[in-house]
């Protein structure tokens, strides 16, 4: 069988368009080997669950740095969960004040990178954390 | 068969998993291909090609806008390059339709292509296969553009727009690629650009120029102004988009499309073939070590690659000969 | 720069000395890395002599402050008059709170207010947009309404006070705003002062808040030009910004290209499509540039802005009037540069590149608060940043003398390079036929990408350090203490906004909002009735909307 490849969406939930983070993600990604969809600034969090399924990407990276996350980065999870691909991992960075980890984690954020994350930690992570042979 | 039930009812996330499956060559795909296969042949393929910025997502998008005017469902697969260097790519084209996104009259899938020649990726007949089946009235195809050798999609489309920008050396650049041949319809797009009316007269000479038997299809030239002025592009696009639904009724009604069908269907029988036989034979004759050591007969001019290949023919294809 | 012969002479002599000493250390001692360049990645010399400014005339290229070509500074006596103005650039959550912060401000001795403003108010939406949720009050304050904005001014002198706004796409419905609230307060227009962002070109190319089609937001641009320069003279109707551009990821030289070619798109357009003779519109031009860590590139980069903005306006568009030579502008320290990690050490950050626009000659400075990098800034650590400024110029010395690394044989020659690279820029984009024509190629954004892209790796590869990051690290997390928005500001804000929407006049309000959409088809100015239909509370949105249906609504090609 042939190795899986793997897809990942990188998105910019919200009204920021501070996309300097994404952009570099984006491309750090594709010379990692993955199969790349940015969304482009500016989309709804039910865009970006729409996107990642017609997309069957294992991973969606989420990054806002308006300080919207609080609402924008869970919501996306749940919009997954409701149309059954809860087996998506989501991630996120940008702005986002250590108080607020725990809460995103309990929403099912699989990780968070602030300013600073170097390239290879996140894909070493994406690597060691997205199987996408046991996705459902 | 659920799966194949699934894809039939429409169901995004099944056809999307199971595209795939397709693309990773996951072997239980082909087996729920050949559930839905017999749903299959209802929709109108459109492919759209040109080179590199000159503007076919975009068209795409607004020609999906129109699709969804007229009530029809939509399926978009947009392919682009695999970066033969680290395997990775960029799948570009999605972001210009994303205000479609949550229609869910609409599927959009973005395909890479792989290691595939010809502009397309090795899953896009399937992709369009399981789009089909899920009951997309029309489904745009759109080629990596690259601007060279992208004439693959004439055996998955019904209907080829080729899309060129004035300015660019597209005229030049269209021939030598050879998709001239392939265009049911031309569209030259940012029209309000320099050298527009230039390079559709030029166009049109060469149409007419070209061997077209009587009664046959005359590919017409489009034009589509500025995409940012969106009153002018709206109009220009529902010229286009009728024109599309004129080729397929044309395609009919001078019984042409079985024509088409008969390419598409041929080449798929071809893919297939390979697929089931070349492909485990190849694989068979590098595992047994047997290819090594034929190339070293031919390097070694003890033997010729005919005379190999109808060895190999009576071995493993016993029944043939 | 002229130098005797015998001077180069002997100096070539020493030179040839100085290298074979070098070439002897190295050899024992070698350097620690083979390269040595800026942030930017400008390869830098061992050491700068006579030779590198030889060929530079006193007169052409150096000249006095107030003279051209304004390479040493605008005015004629440096700090000395009053200093920069102290502007921090601040908002969060409600008009109200944000109204709090500034009269703070002012307590503490900030000189001119600077407005930030919240995502759905920088993009033009209502707060109780779908689009606009979980947004609100978070980056910025929420404005729907003029009634929002007289809280937002309540207590301010406006006739004595200059604000600046932070507003792009709907800077013609913001600024109407501050035009109505004066007028409401007695103010007569000619009596306001302060600046609106209302570049646009770089929203393209950069910070991606969008709303209409680059074309027609030019448009919208020359008519505030055009509506300030009859009847608000004192307004600075256009901020033309580097600072995004370089947050962006972009290397000095691209910041200071790009901003340059669009202040030019800027002048070009005014002039064609409002008829005004330059020097009618010029001197109210005024620019942004970012302050980065690289102490001497950024002066550098600020004393070449001035000198290629008077050539441009003098030679390539004739201007007559010498205000129009000049160039103003604002500085911004670096938010790219500071780090979640040990983040007090980004007071430090904050202070060299304060100190490096104020070497640069910055008519105006917002310094960053440490914990920018994680929220808004908290009322202590805006005072920190505030006091930071207040140090550089009462304590350190830095304003007693005009420009002060002028004739340095280093600064001189790297302020020549980057501004020759900023004319191969400048060309390569006249060729293009202009910013608009290179932006829908995707040019400079793809340019700033790959700057950006080049700038990580040289991180994540070591090649380039910052401290906390790949060198220096520590386990240990600091904490401090974070300023929190209330989502319930969200809630608040609808409520005040369903109120306003239920006592106005929706009449009045329609037939302006009709009056906006007829001056746009119609091509004419569209302020006059943009301040009537704030005045009848129109919202942001309902205006932007007009735009957007008239214009178009443009959206990010996501360029990488």
């Amino acid at each position: 069988m042939a190795k899986r490849k793997i897809r990942v969406m990188v998105a910019k939930p919200g009204l920021d368009g501070h996309d300097r983070g994404a952009r570099v993600l984006a491309r750090c990604f594709r010379d990692a080997g993955f199969e790349v969809i940015y969304t482009g600034c500016h989309q709804t969090p039910a865009q970006i669950a729409a996107s990642a399924i017609q997309e069957d990407v294992d991973l969606v990276g989420l990054s806002c740095l308006s300080g919207a996350h609080r609402y924008l980065f869970p919501q996306v999870v749940n919009l997954l969960k409701e149309k059954g691909a809860d087996d998506i991992t989501v991630i996120g960075g940008g702005i986002i004040p250590n108080q607020d980890f725990q809460k995103l984690y309990d929403a099912g954020i699989k990780a968070i990178f602030v300013p600073g994350t170097t390239l290879d930690t996140i894909v070493n992570w994406v690597n060691k954390n997205v199987k996408p042979v046991e996705r459902k | 068969m659920e799966r194949g039930d699934k894809i039939k009812a429409g169901d995004v996330r099944t056809a999307s998993r199971l595209i795939r499956d397709i693309e990773d060559s996951i072997p239980e795909a082909k087996a729920t291909i050949k559930h839905i296969f017999p749903y299959t042949g209802k929709a109108q393929v459109v492919g759209i090609t040109g080179s590199p910025g000159a503007g076919k997502s975009t068209i795409v998008d607004g020609l999906i806008e129109t699709s969804r005017k007229k009530e029809q469902t939509v399926g978009v697969l947009a392919v682009d390059p695999t970066s033969p260097f680290t395997g990775g790519a960029t799948l570009g084209d999605r972001i210009r339709m994303q205000r479609h996104s949550e229609d869910i009259g609409v599927f959009i899938r973005s395909l890479a292509t792989r290691g595939s020649l010809g502009g397309l990726s090795k899953a896009v007949g399937d992709a369009i296969h399981v789009m089909d089946a899920m009951g997309k009235d029309v489904i745009f195809v759109e080629t990596v553009g690259t601007g060279q050798q992208e004439v693959e999609i004439i055996h998955y489309a019904h209907t080829v727009i080729v899309v060129l920008v004035p300015g660019m050396g597209d005229e030049i650049q269209a021939i030598k690629a050879g998709i001239m041949e392939i265009a049911d319809i031309f569209v030259i797009n940012k029209a309000d650009r320099d050298g527009a009316q230039k390079l559709q007269r030029e166009l049109m000479t060469m149409i007419e120029m070209s061997h077209i038997p009587p009664g046959g299809w005359k590919p017409p030239v489009l034009t589509i102004r500025n995409s940012f002025k969106p009153e002018e592009f709206e109009q220009d696009l529902r010229t286009l988009s009728a024109k599309v639904r004129e080729h397929y009724d044309f395609l009919i009604s001078s019984d042409l499309i079985g024509d088409r069908q008969k390419r598409k269907r041929l080449h798929e029988l071809n893919e297939a073939i390979r697929f089931s036989i070349l492909e485990p034979v190849l694989e068979m004759l590098v595992k047994t070590g047997e290819l090594d050591s034929m190339v070293e007969k031919l390097v070694k001019k003890e033997s010729d690659p005919a005379s190999l290949a109808e060895e190999i023919a009576k071995k493993y294809l016993q029944g043939c000969f | 720069m002229y130098f005797a012969k015998e001077v180069l002479s002997q100096s070539s002599e020493l030179k040839k000395k100085w290298e074979d000493e070098v070439r002897r250390v190295v050899g024992k001692v070698p350097d620690q890395k083979a390269r040595w360049s800026t942030v930017s990645d400008l390869e830098i010399r061992r050491l700068y002599g006579p030779d590198d400014i030889k060929d530079m005339d006193f007169v052409r290229d150096i000249g006095y402050p107030g003279q051209f070509p304004y390479l040493r500074g605008n005015q004629v006596t440096g700090y000395r008059g009053r200093y920069w103005t102290f502007r921090m650039f601040s908002g969060m959550g409600s008009a109200a709170e944000t109204n709090k912060r500034w009269h703070m401000l002012l307590k503490e001795g900030q000189t001119g207010l600077s407005t930030a403003f919240d995502f759905p108010t920088l993009m033009g939406y209502d707060t109780d947009s779908p689009k606009a949720r979980g947004e609100c009050g978070k980056c910025g304050v929420a404005i729907d309404t003029l009634e929002d904005f007289l809280q937002l001014v309540d207590g301010i002198p406006m006739d004595e006070i200059t604000t600046s706004m932070t507003i792009n796409p709907p800077a013609t419905v913001l600024w109407a705003m501050y035009c109505a609230a004066a007028q409401i307060k007695g103010i007569p227009l000619t009596k306001i002062g302060g600046t609106i962002q209302n570049d646009m070109l770089k929203e393209f190319i950069a910070q991606k808040t969008l709303m209409c089609p680059p074309e027609p937001s030019v448009r919208l641009v020359s008519d505030t030009v055009e509506f300030g320069t009859k009847y608000v003279p004192r307004w600075n109707t256009i901020s033309i910004s580097g600072y995004h551009i370089r947050e962006a990821g972009s290397t000095a030289v691209q910041e200071l290209a790009f901003t340059l070619r669009d202040g030019m798109e800027y002048v070009e357009d005014v002039i064609n499509r409002k008829g005004l003779n330059v020097d009618e519109f010029a001197p109210r031009l005024s620019f942004f540039f970012n302050s980065h860590v690289d102490f001497f590139e950024e002066i550098c980069k600020m004393r070449a802005a001035r000198r290629i903005w008077a050539k441009v306006m003098r030679d390539r568009y004739k201007a007559k009037d010498q205000r129009s030579w000049w160039m103003r502008f604002h500085t911004q320290t670096a938010g790219c540069s500071l780090t979640a990690q040990q983040p007090y050490n980004n007071v430090v950050r904050t202070a060299t590149q304060a100190l490096a626009a104020v070497l640069g000659g910055t008519q105006s400075l917002h310094t960053n608060s440490l914990d920018e990098v994680m929220c808004l800034p908290s009322d202590h650590a805006v005072q920190i940043a505030l006091r930071t400024q207040q140090i550089i110029a009462e304590e350190t010395g830095a304003a007693n003398t005009i420009d002060p690394l002028a004739g340095s044989y280093f600064v001189e020659a790297l302020t020549n390079e980057m501004e020759e690279q900023t004319w191969e820029y400048i060309n390569k984009i006249d060729e293009m036929g202009g910013m608009v024509a290179a932006i829908e190629k995707g040019f400079p954004q793809l340019e700033i990408a790959d700057a950006a892209y080049k700038f990580q790796r040289q991180i994540d590869s070591c090649e380039k350090i910052m401290v906390g990051v790949n060198k220096y690290v520590t386990e240990e997390e600091i904490p401090i203490p974070l300023l929190e928005i209330d989502d319930k500001v969200e809630e608040d804000q609808i409520a005040r906004l369903n109120a306003v929407r239920r006592k106005r006049d929706n009449k009045a309000v329609k037939k302006s909002l009709d009056d906006i959409k007829n001056a746009c088809k119609k091509g004419e100015n569209v302020m006059p009735s943009c301040i009537e239909a704030v005045k009848n509370m129109a919202s942001v949105q309902e205006i932007c909307d007009v735009y957007r249906e008239i214009y178009g609504e443009y959206r990010d090609p996501g360029l990488y």
